[in-house]
């Protein structure tokens, strides 16, 4: 088994506080509220699952949240994101209304997608979410074609394609990496490797665990960085996108992280998985990205434990309230079956 | 459940033990097959008995994989490639459908891909547009390709062997909503599939009802019911789609003078309209008392809400009241309004 990763797949790693210095404390707490919102969503989604009421298969994306979040610190609702099966994090992160998304798991017309898509589809047009699906690699090369469409359109927009580790088994995942390189097309890849595609571990699935060599064979400029660290994640996104936007071609991010919960669902065991041990996961859980931001602010006095607390707390309430609304909306109509099948 | 009866997933796997204890020239690949969460209870821990040599795991590569099992399968193995979802199955369709399919044909019958491709229906659950497909029809357009669905536990068994020793590439379709259900199953019969067929579940003399993998077995609860109140219907499990033979059918239809089809798929050129199109040519239509009727899916991709999910798949009361109607008033009694 090769670890090419080195510390950055290693949760024995890399757990310390984030380094704070340099960042504005406004932005900093902007940061740490999107991922507390994001990992309370998903909580909550568990929670509906657990009950019976959220009945699409859900993958969530419990402490991966850094990677949605520090990505978007960098877009604008201009450009063109796309996302896969594990997606509320990258819809929430662009402003998403967690109540759309709540009533879109939920089966509502007042969803994201109308109550057509659930968990696996969401759509979010105005803040520049252009559509996940849980085909896997199916939305990488549609990226490169909107980060066409925005080349095109000269305002110095980008395409933003989020995919796993496993989507870089699929052929067309390389067929968009060379097409983007070969037309300098401004579009952003964004790999989270969680080391695991399903129940299966990286290291049974290919012969390295840095998907950046697919990026390098194409000569794609690479940032592949701690996904766990949310500033880093944001710094790179920057670099990247600077080269991108003045029309300097595709980018690619290689953000390292771990999924908490099952590949699909709400357990919080060891799921499916070959060689996936709960010490890793215990493990992983010390690298979490939300505490180690926080941490972070605390250690330089920004703020303390207890205003983190008054925060979660609204944080919580706001979703509570969203939820509740969400179960009042009502379910689709029996013509819009129909009537959404053609333009 | 008695000692004597068995699962329809379990009948595949005993069909897959059968396969790898008995030909050595056998090896099983796909996505999932180390965790019996991708594959029903079909495949159990076959890598703990067989090993991990014979029982590969793959990568997220539909289409690689895909070829992988032809290139095999043109060097002296049986390969069985599983698909966890036909919707998956679409990323190999180079594979299948220019390649295996054609390879024989186009190199003048000098070599055969005698490789199986298994693709697993699984819809319902919310699981929405990508995650729902039944896509039989597309297969059984193809001149190369083998397509059986079978309906029954035995079926499940046999047909899957019959697949993996024909010389041809073979597209087996199962149905995970089939896998609880429980049946005797009978010894194993090693069947040549260029010589089976539709087959009879049900003798009737009212109406033939021909039902396609779950929809065969939607069909038979369904005969049932009419039964109870006075009608008598033919079910014929068509088994075989590719290369189709509607001669039983005919037959029955003959006899009958009704038809109904049911797939739980598309109606537009799909396997539903050429089984009607099929007997409709061949029969003097003299011998048809109403016109042929297909039951199939809305045309639109699966919903994910199960507000409209619960209207979107064909339920058994929906079969019954297009049998009824097809009845006329010939046989409409008052009892019947409880068969719908
Ligand atoms: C084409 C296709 N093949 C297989 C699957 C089944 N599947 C769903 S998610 C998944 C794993 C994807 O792994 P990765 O891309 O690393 O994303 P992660 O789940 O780790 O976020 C697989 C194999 C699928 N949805 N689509
Ligand atoms: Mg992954």
């Amino acid at each position: 088994m090769n670890y090419d990763l080195g510390d950055l797949s290693n949760p024995a790693k890399l757990t310390d506080p984030i380094d704070v210095s340099g960042w504005n404390t406004g932005e900093l707490i902007e940061i740490y509220k999107k991922m507390r919102l994001i990992r309370n969503v998903e909580d909550e989604i568990a929670r509906l699952i657990n009950s019976g009421e959220v009945k699409c298969p859900s993958h969530l994306c419990v402490g991966q949240e850094a990677i949605a979040v520090g990505v978007s610190y960098h877009l604008r609702n201009t450009d063109r994101v796309f996302g896969t099966h594990r997606s509320h994090s990258h819809y929430l992160a662009l402003g998403g209304e967690p109540k759309s998304l709540f009533a879109e798991v939920l089966g509502r017309r007042d969803g994201c997608s109308k109550g057509m898509g659930g968990s696996m589809h969401l759509f979010g047009g105005k803040h520049g979410f252009l559509g996940s699906v849980p085909i896997v690699g199916g939305t990488v090369p549609i990226a490169v074609g909107a980060g066409l469409a925005a080349k095109k359109d000269g305002h110095g927009d980008v395409g933003v394609s989020y995919f796993g580790d496993g989507a870089c088994e699929e052929g067309v995942v390389h067929e968009a990496f060379n097409l983007a390189a070969i037309y300098e097309i401004p579009v952003l890849f964004v790999c989270e490797n969680n080391l695991f595609a399903s129940h299966m571990d990286i290291h049974l699935r290919q012969p390295s665990d840095r998907m950046s060599r697919f990026a390098e064979a194409n000569r794609i400029n690479v940032q592949t960085v701690d996904g766990n660290d949310v500033l880093a994640v944001a710094k790179a996104t920057e670099t990247l996108l600077e080269k991108s936007r003045k029309g300097n071609g595709p980018g690619f991010l290689e953000v390292v992280t771990y999924r908490w919960k099952g590949h699909v669902g709400a357990a919080d065991d060891v799921d499916v998985g070959v060689l996936r041990k709960e010490k890793d996961i215990i493990a992983w859980k010390k690298r979490d990205p939300i505490q180690r931001l926080r941490q972070g602010l605390v250690n330089q006095r920004k703020m303390d434990d207890s205003e983190f607390n008054a925060m979660d707390r609204e944080i919580s309430k706001d979703l509570m309230r969203a939820i509740n609304e969400a179960k009042k909306s009502p379910y689709p109509e029996q013509n819009d079956l129909l009537d959404y099948v053609y333009a | 459940m008695t000692s004597k009866t068995i699962s329809y997933s379990n009948a595949i796997q005993s069909g897959f033990c059968y396969l790898l204890d008995n030909f050595e020239e056998v090896f099983v690949l796909g996505q999932g097959l180390w965790s019996p969460w991708y594959v029903g209870q079909s495949m159990r821990e076959l890598e703990v008995t067989y090993g991990r040599e014979r029982i590969m795991d793959t990568p997220v590569s539909e289409q690689g994989s895909t070829g992988v099992a032809i290139g095999a399968s043109l060097c002296g193995y049986r390969p069985i490639i599983v698909h966890p979802r036909i919707d998956f199955m679409l990323m190999a369709m180079d594979q299948i459908v220019n390649q295996a399919a054609k390879w024989s044909h186009m190199l003048g019958g000098q070599a055969h891909p005698s490789l199986t491709i298994r693709g697993i229906v699984n819809r319902g659950g919310e699981q929405g547009a990508q995650h729902s497909q039944a896509l039989q029809s597309w297969f059984a357009h193809i001149p190369g390709l083998r397509v059986v669905m079978p309906s029954t536990v035995s079926d499940a068994r046999d047909l899957l062997i019959a697949s993996v020793l024909s010389d041809d590439p073979v597209i087996y379709i199962d149905d995970r909503w089939l896998y609880d259900n429980e049946e005797e199953l009978e010894p194993v019969v090693e069947l040549s599939l260029g010589k089976i067929g539709p087959k009879i579940s049900q003798e009737g003399t009212d109406l033939t009802i021909v039902g396609i993998g779950h929809s065969a077995y939607q069909s038979r609860v369904v005969a049932a019911r009419l039964r109870e109140n006075g009608i008598y219907s033919e079910v014929i499990d068509l088994r075989v789609l590719n290369p189709m033979r509607v001669e039983t059918i005919i037959r029955s239809v003959r006899k009958t003078g009704r038809l109904v089809v049911v797939d739980g798929a598309w109606s537009n050129c799909g396997v539903a309209g050429e089984v009607i199109a099929s007997v409709v040519e061949k029969l003097d239509v003299q011998f048809l008392k109403a016109s042929p009727v297909r039951v199939t899916l809305p045309s639109a991709p699966a919903p994910s809400s199960g507000a409209l999910e619960k209207n979107y798949y064909i339920s058994e009361s929906r079969i019954a009241s297009v049998c009824v109607k097809l009845m006329g008033d010939k046989k409409v009694t008052s009892k019947l309004e409880r068969v719908v």
